[in-house]
């Protein structure tokens, strides 16, 4: 019997049991849309990861206060330490102690109320205090107006630069450019708005206030910490030069602050590359579960196919006993059911692409999830599936070459 | 038991001393007890006895569709024992044609594709397969009616359409088990003429039935009792040596 006949036959068996045929291809269905749509959303991670390190400059790092690990081995908070102040800052500016550092920009942060004095409006927004330089570090300008300028900051100027979500709710319709808003009472200058970041996870990054960091200290959040910051961005002059920048960075503060072992400095110094491969790792976490479902329900749907050929075998006994009467060998009906399970598989793998691309195409619209279909990925998907189908084919199909012929034709 | 054909001539099958027990569980039954007979070639033999004496055995084992537990059973002159499945399969599919009582034609496939059928085993290629298929529906007739299913034709019909699948690899030896069995008998007449006009070209035939008006129109009967075949009578000796009655 030749290739082609059997393909044919096949294709005649599926076509003759169309509800069996779909209900089995339904399982291999489930699980390879499953595959499909856990790479793309594996892979629009990744790409979103990506493209936060090419919006942010893959040569930024930053300075927080705490450290990872005390001198007793005992974690303290990251970041919640108030160890870190503007002097810190202004050394590292020194193109003597660090020639890699481009840009400093000390930067505070606390959740703040603005209003809108004209409108009564309000809302409640990060309140960033920094100097002109963070424009700088963080590749980020005005798109209205101007950004803070040396002259704010020398003068603690009441000014602000709205971030633009935050300009949407405070001006809703209106050209914020000299109106101002007021936070605890101080009236503050919208002097400029800040350019969009596109990528969805940036979202937060668009509401903010920035104002100048002498003004966040002394005018509007004070306290006793008014000489601490909450981070320090340090740019390095490209991407070559991170890591002596880091080095640079490191060795200063660790001089300023007097502390002589580095495992027990009380700041810590991360790039942000480091800080996105660990989203990336939380997103390989996820990625690596959603992979585990996607197999089990493989599996299922495998076993789905294992079942619906036994069945299949017992049902057509009668029509193997004649098919062996009239010469087809044990090889020849063991190829034919082999063939059926693998046609199943293939039929159920293509659909699954089909509904896993349709998925690809529906969930950004629900959701800010990107999805990027890969075409190894699917292709292999589909080989996965034929691949189920022969696996799980092979015990149906021998247990139809073994039937003695006269055993099946007996069968009623 | 050797009949007193001239054993020079090729024999087409030959049973000697086949037995053959079927075991259900603890239960032994022997459906053959010690078979010997020999079949030439283009003759028309009969197998005939009540049901349950084994008749549908011995046509089992005579098809290769089941093998002997005792005995020698020799098909063309090799000993069937000695083969492989894929070798008794390739000697069902170009040396047997089978006509069974239930006509054993696939439900889902028309006429013509169940007559392609085991042209398909032998690897034809389609246009000659489907020439020779309709040649085959020509000779039982049925030639309009080559895409019908099965169901749509009449038992007469369907069984000359299994008639047409048995002649289709042009066989030298015809199996027919009850061919008539499920037929009126106007239709039962025009399969038996069909299978006699087989036999006159030179097939070989061999009839299972417990009709004996269907019986001596074969040139010899071999009567199954109880397992065991019995020689036949004078009077189809003499049926044998004077033709069709």
């Amino acid at each position: 019997m030749t290739w082609r006949d059997t393909l044919w036959t096949a294709l005649d068996a599926v076509r003759s049991h169309r509800l069996r045929s779909s209900l089995t291809m339904l399982g291999i269905l489930i699980g390879i849309t499953a595959v499909v749509l856990t790479v793309g959303i594996g892979q629009g991670a990744s790409a979103t990861v990506r493209d936060q390190i090419n919006e942010l400059g893959t040569n930024l790092l930053v300075v927080s206060p705490g450290s990872s690990t005390n001198s007793t081995g005992v974690r303290t908070g990251f970041a919640t330490a108030t160890t870190l102040t503007q002097a810190d800052a202004t050394a590292l500016t020194s193109k003597v102690a660090a020639p890699d550092v481009e840009a400093v920009s000390p930067v505070s942060t606390a959740s703040a109320e603005l209003v809108n004095p004209t409108t009564g409006a309000n809302w409640t927004t990060t309140l960033t205090g920094t100097t002109p330089s963070w424009q700088t570090t963080r590749s980020r300008g005005a798109v209205q107006g101007r950004f803070l300028t040396a002259t704010d900051e020398r003068n603690a100027a009441a000014v602000v630069v709205l971030g633009p979500d935050t300009v949407t709710q405070l001006f809703p319709g209106v050209d914020p450019l000299g109106s101002s808003v007021t936070y605890n009472g101080v009236k503050l200058q919208v002097v400029g708005v800040l350019a969009n970041l596109s990528s969805a996870e940036q979202a937060a990054s668009n509401d903010l206030a920035v104002v100048p960091l002498s003004t966040y200290s002394q005018r509007l959040v004070g306290g006793a910490s008014r000489n601490s910051v909450s981070s320090i961005y340090v740019k390095s002059t490209s991407a070559g030069t991170l890591s002596a920048a880091y080095q640079e960075t490191n060795a200063l503060l660790l001089n300023s602050h007097h502390v002589a072992n580095a495992g027990t400095a009380d700041f810590s110094v991360a790039t942000q590359q480091s800080i996105l491969a660990a989203s990336n790792q939380v997103d390989n976490t996820l990625t690596v579960m959603l992979a585990g479902i996607a197999v089990i329900s493989l599996l299922v749907g495998g076993i789905g196919v294992m079942n619906i050929m036994l069945v299949s075998v017992t049902e057509r006994i009668r029509e193997i006993g004649v098919r062996k009467a009239i010469g087809a060998a044990p090889s020849v009906i063991r190829r034919q059911f082999l063939v059926e399970a693998s046609v199943l598989g293939l039929a159920g793998g293509l659909l699954g692409v089909g509904l896993g691309v349709l998925g690809a195409v529906l969930v950004p619209e629900f959701s800010d999830q990107r999805v990027i279909l890969s075409i190894p990925a699917s292709i292999g998907a589909i080989v996965i599936a034929v691949g189920i189908g022969v696996v799980f084919g092979v015990y149906p199909a021998s247990r139809a070459a073994r039937l003695a012929p006269i055993d099946a034709l007996r069968s009623e | 038991m050797p009949t007193s054909h001239d054993v020079t001539s090729p024999a087409v099958v030959e049973l000697i001393d086949v037995g053959k027990v079927y075991r259900n569980g603890e239960l032994e039954v022997a459906a053959l007890r010690g078979v010997s007979l020999r079949i030439d070639e283009k003759e028309f033999v009969a197998i005939v006895g009540p049901s349950g004496s084994g008749k549908s055995t011995l046509m089992h084992i005579l098809g290769c569709l089941d093998v002997p537990t005792s005995g020698v059973f020799r098909i063309v002159g090799h000993d069937a024992q000695s083969l492989d499945e894929d070798v008794l399969a390739r000697i069902r599919n170009m040396f047997i044609g089978f006509v069974f009582q239930q006509f054993n034609l696939l439900a889902h496939m028309t006429a013509l594709q169940n007559v392609e059928l085991p042209l398909v085993y032998a690897a034809i290629d389609p246009d000659e397969r489907r020439a020779r298929a309709v040649a085959a529906l020509e000779r039982v007739s049925l030639v309009d009616r080559a895409e019908h299913r099965p169901g749509e034709l009449s038992g007469g019909q369907q069984q000359r359409v299994a008639v047409a699948r048995a002649l289709v690899t042009d066989p030298a030896l015809i199996l027919a088990d009850e061919p008539t069995g499920n037929l009126d008998s106007v239709a039962a007449a025009d399969v038996l003429v069909l299978l006699e006009e087989l036999n006159a070209d030179g097939r070989t035939l061999v009839l299972i039935t417990h009709e004996r008006d269907v019986a001596t129109r074969a040139h010899r009967i071999i009567e199954m009792r109880d397992g065991q075949a019995v020689d036949s009578d004078h009077a189809v000796e003499v049926v044998r040596r004077g033709g069709r009655v």
